[in-house]
């Protein structure tokens, strides 16, 4: 799978093209700076592109801009945000297109190399990826009264499904059944009046333009 | 028309109040004298009373200046009189707008008898001019009356006195905004503070709020430190810990080892939330990237009471500028979710060029005191290192409001 790799960290930069190789991905381009990083993207059209927000030269949202203005050329272009922190804000933005391939993960997770890998290739599928710290700030923020009707594990099911999870996932990682888990998602959109909907990617972004917006 | 005759109206009204003010400004300036000769110098109580007395009366001319002259002209004197008599004189005696207060009654005494005389003099003089041959007609023949000099005997100096008394009329009718206005001017010169004096006044306000911003930066790293040691060193201490344990089990017992190198990258993981948790409170990354729009929008996601957001704001501001707006911001925002049980809340930014102004208002129930809350005392004291202020209108009831203003001079 051809990815692209923009950061500007070399020991994380190494480190994320040592392990997308190691796990099957063919790196095509490693760049440590976001000028003409879209131009660049739209160019080599990879199948995914793994980008840190922030990035030379002006070192503030450069990827995230880089990754909107690509996609605007190529929609739903693949691409996974990295960051030191994730922001509400930059998750709408990315989500506005509503056309999936979007990752927003924490850097912390790359610690975690099976799931992050994972994500990648959920990604690169046309899935979307939030990073749990999303959803438990918009979890935190408790703005909407109907966020209180649900049930702690209502919260819980809901938090791994903005990872972009499916069925089968959010079972095995909560240990119920998958059973249980649709019972609790209709539960969820129920309480939220979201229409149900079966596809993973449509269903992340229901909850989360609903919940951010 | 109508505004005419209101602006002249008004004019003389003005002129009248000077009068006025001129009698008091006699009375006082007298008492003054007669205090001050008798006292050889001023130690006694009762010009310290008259004191207090003659600054009612500067103060009530200031904001009288300001209405006409545009802007109030500020209060000069030093603060509070202290309470002791021999503290209270010297306090007086040194103060120059002391000595600039006698200058203006005596002056305004003058001026404002001269001037509040003059205005519906003229008035009166220009009518008997222009009505002079009336006025010949119906007085008795023996009857003389003169009008600038010249003696009206008959009907033809009648006729002549009608020119000028159209000229006393043009007079009447122009000169008033003149006189209003050097009273003003006069008032201004003598009332406002000195150039030394402001400068003294700029230069104690200077050295509190700075000895503030101090102390607050000194609070806040020692806070940062402390988040530090406890938080991230802590955590990394106990990694480093757990790798080694692990390292020394690898051989002899993998399945404990792999426990050992999970629980470490839990807490790598802590640590760096907490390092998160850290810099967001220093300085929040959206800031940095975005700018006060965009922090400020996260902010208003964040809440947990919808906010309606009016931001016109095109331009970058100075860090430092951007950081206080941001913080004084998230502290409104917080008491108003925390303190007013309102249901809405209206976040305003401005920029005018020189000032950036915040509005941050709710619809809940009022009463927020500033002089009890914390958090308000925060704001005040973040912004006063920039020259910036903060107003608070919280009627019982509701709503609050929270105007702030930052210079942010480009």
């Amino acid at each position: 799978m051809r990815v692209v790799i923009a950061e500007d960290l070399a020991l994380l930069r190494d480190g994320l093209v040592r392990m997308l190789t190691a796990y099957g991905f063919e790196v095509v381009a490693a760049v440590d700076d976001g000028a003409g990083l879209a131009e660049m993207l739209v160019a080599t059209r990879p199948e995914v592109a793994v980008i840190d927000v922030r990035l030379p030269p002006t070192g503030t949202d450069e990827g995230i801009r880089a990754a909107i203005a690509a996609r605007r050329a190529v929609p739903g272009l693949p691409v996974v945000i990295l960051s030191q922190y994730v922001e509400q804000v930059y998750a709408r933005e990315l989500l506005s297109d509503r056309t999936g391939g979007i990752g927003y993960l924490l850097k912390d997770r790359v610690g975690e190399v099976r799931d992050f890998v994972e994500a990648v290739r959920r990604v690169a599928g046309g899935g979307t990826v939030m990073d749990p710290e999303v959803v438990a700030q918009l979890l935190d923020g408790g703005r909407l009264t109907h966020l209180a009707d649900l049930t702690p594990r209502e919260r819980e099911v809901l938090a791994v499904m903005a990872e972009g999870r499916s069925n089968a996932a959010i079972a095995a990682r909560l240990v119920i059944t998958e059973k249980a888990v649709s019972k609790h998602i209709n539960n969820i959109f129920t309480k939220l009046d979201l229409p149900p909907s079966d596809d993973d990617h449509r269903r992340v972004l229901a909850v989360l333009t609903y919940l951010g917006g | 028309m109508k505004q005419t005759v209101r602006r002249v109206g008004r004019e003389q009204r003005e002129l009248l109040v000077g009068l006025r003010l001129a009698v008091e400004c006699l009375a006082l300036f007298g008492a003054a004298l007669v205090t001050l000769v008798l006292t050889g110098g001023f130690a006694l109580p009762p010009y310290v009373a008259l004191v207090r007395r003659i600054r009612q009366v500067t103060d009530r001319q200031r904001l009288r200046t300001g209405d006409v002259a545009g802007g109030p002209v500020p209060t000069p004197y030093r603060p509070p009189l202290p309470a002791g008599l021999a503290d209270r004189t010297r306090v007086l005696r040194t103060d120059p707008a002391t000595w600039r207060d006698l200058g203006w009654l005596s002056g305004q005494m003058l001026l404002g008898l001269v001037f509040g005389l003059l205005g519906p003099a003229l008035w009166l003089a220009g009518v008997l001019g222009v009505l002079a041959p009336v006025v010949r007609a119906v007085l008795p023949p023996e009857t003389v009356f003169q009008l600038n000099g010249i003696v009206i005997d008959g009907q033809p100096a009648a006729w002549a006195a009608v020119p000028i008394g159209v000229g006393y009329l043009l007079l009447a009718y122009l000169a008033p905004r003149y006189l209003v206005r050097a009273e003003a001017r006069f008032a201004r010169w003598l009332l406002a503070p000195t150039t030394a004096a402001r400068l003294s006044a700029r230069v104690e306000q200077l050295t509190e709020t700075r000895a503030e911003a101090v102390d607050a930066s000194a609070a806040e790293l020692r806070r940062i430190e402390r988040d530090l040691h406890d938080g991230a060193q802590a955590r990394l201490v106990a990694l480093s810990m757990n790798l080694g344990m692990a390292e020394d089990l690898l051989d002899r017992d993998p399945v404990a080892a792999r426990a050992m190198l999970a629980d470490a990258r839990a807490g790598a993981h802590s640590a760096m939330s907490e390092l998160r948790d850290l810099v967001r409170g220093i300085h929040p990354p959206l800031l940095a990237d975005r700018g006060l729009p965009g922090a400020v929008q996260a902010l208003a996601l964040a809440s947990p009471v919808p906010v309606d957001l009016d931001v016109r704001l095109t331009r970058r501001l100075a860090a430092p500028v951007e950081s206080a707006a941001y913080f004084v911001t998230a502290e409104a925002l917080t008491n108003a979710v925390r303190h007013s049980g309102a249901e809405r809340i209206t976040i305003e930014v401005r920029d005018d060029g020189t000032r950036l102004r915040l509005r941050v208002r709710d619809d809940g129930r009022g009463g927020a005191d500033p002089q009890r809350g914390t958090g308000l005392r925060g704001i005040e004291r973040r912004l006063a290192a920039f020259d910036g202020t903060v107003r608070v209108s919280s009627p019982p009831g509701g709503p609050t409001e929270i105007d702030v203003e930052l210079p942010c001079g480009s």
